[in-house]
């Protein structure tokens, strides 16, 4: 088997007397999309957290790429290539769409130590920001302030950022979230494309979506993982269907 | 008019004024005095900028900054030394070294308390002044005269004096526009926008305000080098808690959104507090109530005033 | 420097910790529970000390004084609640800072238009005068002992209040998770004026207790706010007990450190030098404390809030 990109071996994360996250252990292997799917309360957001770098884990080991990455914060995690999106959008509404994309490209190219130059000239920058903005279909809009977008169209900045960061993995937290029909059919859209070339770990509620786009599925319920499998064997999986999609078929 | 243009406009029109200002009856002693202290204090105020505007932290220390520049040349002269090619950089270079050790203690607080750490740590350089009984202590020292340039006398030339204080505005004004402008700037205001987004792009903001903040220190002590050698008298009082806050107000008056408003809020307010003290020997009294009001309906600023009805 | 020399000028650090300890009480549950940053707070202590001053002198008894100067104070801080505080609890910091900056300015200015720039001298009381002996060859003022006890009573009661009624466990839980106030449904607003009242009383009271034996002058205010902002960064903001731990600190730190580095100093330099030195290390001495403890612990002592 490949070596995986990203391993979570046994995390643990208690909050007063609640273990939020109860030894969650699974890994995401190049190039595929794993999606990560529970009710709520089940304990996503916690564990997003920690695989960023938000959150200390209590115990277990983030392993990122072959090194153990428990112990360092979101920054340095984001300079070895783990990109994050986040659920309720982060874009900066006072850079335009393109500096939005071009802060994440400087990021990874060479010091931001630099006083003189205006950094808006730079057209290495500009180049890989734009590349990254057409990647989401964004590059008529690049000029826009990201505050004058349309809720849809930042989710899409919010995508583009992470693809400016030239990612090994990317973390989508709930990439859906709020978009209206029309826009989630642009968006899951994008997000096949991804498929194959870039490593997915997806926490995201419209099951309609995951099903269709993830390789793999990882049930969390009351933080732990109950099944991991393919989207076919998680449907068929009765102890999934009982904690998780009777759920769903009774609402 | 293009927007670049327009938003040139103001600054061309304000330093043009200041240039031209002693051959427009405005070069009396006492006013080429004023104009010279209100050009320093927009110096300290553009400093403090960098700070609020630039990086997002709200510092209640900078005239910690300015006295240390100040104090410098009360340090150097007593020994001795007034050449400016010397005392300037050694203003600078204190100011900025005393903003990188304090800087670096109150940023890692996560920011709540920078405002408190930095109005302690200015307080302690105050009482520090004060208590230095061979620089005056308390009652201040007295310059035998300005720094030379060179060896050369002419800072006390009014006129040259008046250049060399707008040279160095207009000179800060422009450091600080590029600053924001480059990389780092675009680090600097991506974390004040949201730090978390800058952090999840691999940008850890702490290095780079501590870095603005020093910059920003010896912009200050600059600032101070000047204050010194246009009053020859420095006193405990130009680091006084007091005046860091009147020039956060000249900040804010002027406008967060761009340095220029710093530029104009230190001559709005030098004026101002120069025309409430010719009506009245109480004139805070005034004064403290304006602050008032502009805060609660004065938002954006002076430049942001203009924009508005522009 | 003898023994009794440090013991009582630790007396006097920790009879002024106390003093700092009623300031930064308030100051730390305001900006705690409201996050507000209010810089006037210490024109609040100011206040007291000239309102018991006048009132102390008006009516011929101390007591009096005290007793008319308290409601005034608190009369004093809910009229500039009412006026400027309460439309900048929504405002950012900067505004926050800027606005009572300028109450600071008028205040204080104020205070010198009615009473004048000299300081004010405020008599002891007949019943606290003389002094008291501690041990054999030691003898203490009774009023600086009465500030103490006076100051550590006030610290019990508060301590009470916060941690065993209703409205203290409001407080504590604002301190901690702002959010979840409004969400259980509390009246924000009231218990804001009840924290802001009770801060602005407690100043007063420090100010018009220490009248008697510090310099009731224009300005007087703003060191003892600089310090209470020490204290609660020290202390870890939103907490009284580390408030209290924290002024205790403060208070002996730098009463120890002006009455005594210049002595110290002179076992290693020439006399002049030492003075010179002793008083610029003195002076800097609560800041250096601060700035190791933070160093160690950025939040404090007793950080209040979660996260």
């Amino acid at each position: 088997m490949v070596e995986p990109i990203l391993r979570l071996d046994g995390l643990r994360k208690r909050f007063g007397g609640l273990a939020v996250t109860d030894g969650v252990s699974l890994e995401v292997a190049p190039g595929e999309i794993h999606a990560v799917i529970g009710p709520n309360g089940a304990g996503k957001t916690t564990l997003i957290h920690q695989v960023s770098g938000t959150l200390r884990p209590d115990a277990g080991r983030v392993v990122f790429a072959g090194q153990d990455v428990t112990a360092l914060p979101l920054a340095r995690r984001a300079r070895l290539g783990l990109a994050r999106s986040f659920q309720i959008t982060a874009v900066l509404p006072g850079f335009t769409a393109l500096e939005n994309a071009a802060l994440a490209v400087q990021a990874r190219s060479g010091s931001s130590f630099r006083f003189l130059r205006a950094a808006a000239t730079e057209a290495a920058l500009n180049r890989e920001a734009r590349a990254a903005l057409d990647q989401v279909g964004l590059g008529p809009r690049a000029g826009m302030p990201a505050g004058a977008l349309s809720h849809g169209e930042r989710r899409q900045l919010e995508l583009a950022i992470a693809l400016a960061m030239r990612p090994r993995l990317l973390l989508l937290d709930e990439p859906l979230a709020g978009a209206g029909p029309e826009e989630t059919e642009r968006l899951v859209g994008l997000l096949r494309g991804l498929r194959g070339r870039y490593a997915i770990l997806l926490v995201e509620h419209d099951m309609g979506a995951v099903f269709a786009l993830a390789d793999r599925i990882s049930v969390l319920v009351y933080g732990r993982v109950i099944a991991t499998g393919a989207p076919a064997a998680i449907r068929a999986d009765p102890a999934v269907r009982a904690a998780y999609l009777g759920e769903e078929e009774a609402a | 008019m293009t927007g670049a243009l327009r938003a040139a406009a103001l600054p061309l029109l304000v330093f043009g004024l200041l240039a031209a200002a002693p051959f427009l009856g405005l070069g009396a002693g006492w006013a080429m005095t004023l104009l010279a202290r209100a050009m320093i204090l927009g110096i300290a105020a553009l400093s403090l900028w960098l700070v609020v505007g630039g990086a997002g932290l709200v510092s209640l220390g900078q005239a910690a900054m300015l006295g240390i520049g100040a104090y410098a040349v009360v340090v150097l002269d007593a020994a001795g030394v007034t050449e400016a090619l010397v005392v300037t950089p050694v203003a600078i270079g204190a100011a900025a070294l005393f903003a990188l050790a304090t800087g670096a203690v109150a940023m890692r607080t996560g920011g709540v308390s920078f405002i408190m750490i930095t109005l302690a740590f200015g307080q302690m350089a105050f009482f520090t002044a004060s208590s230095l009984a061979i620089y005056g202590g308390d009652d201040g020292y007295t310059l035998y005269g300005r720094s030379t340039v060179a060896g050369a006398r002419w800072m006390q030339d009014r006129l040259a004096f008046h250049y060399l204080c707008l040279g160095l505005l207009l000179g800060s004004f422009l450091l600080c526009r590029m600053l924001l402008a480059s990389r780092f700037g675009r680090v600097l205001r991506a974390a004040r926008e949201n730090a978390l987004r800058a952090q999840a792009v691999g940008f850890e903001p702490y290095p780079y305000r501590l870095v603005a903040y020093a910059i920003a220190g010896g912009i200050a002590g600059l600032a101070g080098f000047l204050l010194a050698n246009a009053t020859e008298f420095v006193a405990p009082s130009f680091l006084a808690w007091q005046r860091s806050g009147d020039l956060l107000f000249m900040v804010i008056l002027g406008g967060l959104g761009s340095p220029f408003g710093a530029v104009l809020g230190a001559l709005a307010i030098v004026l101002l507090e120069e025309w409430l003290g010719h009506l009245t020997q109480h004139w805070r009294l005034i004064f403290g109530p304006l602050l008032v009001l502009a805060v609660l309906f004065l938002r954006g600023g002076l430049v942001g005033l203009g924009r508005r009805h522009g | 420097m003898t023994a009794q020399l440090l013991l009582v000028q630790a007396l006097n650090g920790l009879q002024f910790g106390v003093l700092l300890f009623l300031v930064a009480a308030g100051l730390t549950l305001v900006f705690g529970v409201m996050d507000f940053i209010n810089l006037a707070h210490g024109v609040q202590y100011m206040l007291g000390a000239y309102l018991g001053a006048s009132l102390a002198a008006a009516t011929g008894s101390f007591w009096l004084g005290l007793l008319l100067a308290l409601p005034a104070a608190l009369a004093c801080g809910l009229a500039l609640e009412w006026l400027v505080f309460r439309h900048l609890y929504d405002r950012d910091h900067l505004a926050q800072v800027l606005a009572t900056f300028g109450v600071i300015l008028f205040l204080n200015e104020a205070v010198k238009v009615i009473w004048g720039s000299a300081p004010l001298q405020v008599p002891i009381p007949d019943a606290l005068q003389g002094g008291i002996a501690l041990m054999p060859g030691l003898v203490y003022p009774v009023y600086r002992v009465a500030i103490l006890a006076a100051g550590l009573a006030t610290a019990a009661l508060l301590w009470l209040l916060v941690e065993r009624t209703r409205a203290g466990a409001l407080v504590r839980a604002g301190a901690s998770n702002r959010p979840m106030l409004a969400a259980m449904g509390v009246d924000t607003g009231r218990l804001f004026m009840l924290v802001f009242g009770c801060g602005a009383m407690l100043a007063g009271f420090a100010g018009v207790m220490a009248a008697p034996i510090l310099s009731v002058d224009p300005g007087m205010g703003d060191t003892v706010l600089i310090l209470a902002f020490v204290v609660i960064v020290i202390g870890g903001i939103g907490s009284v007990r580390g408030a209290f731990v924290a002024a205790l600190l403060v208070g002996v730190i730098e009463t120890l450190g002006r009455s005594l580095l210049p002595d110290v100093m002179r076992l290693f330099l020439a006399p002049s030098p030492a003075r010179q030195a002793g008083a610029a290390l003195g002076s800097m001495l609560v800041y250096i404390a601060m700035a190791l403890i933070l160093a160690v612990r950025p939040r404090g002592l007793f950080p209040a809030r979660a996260g």
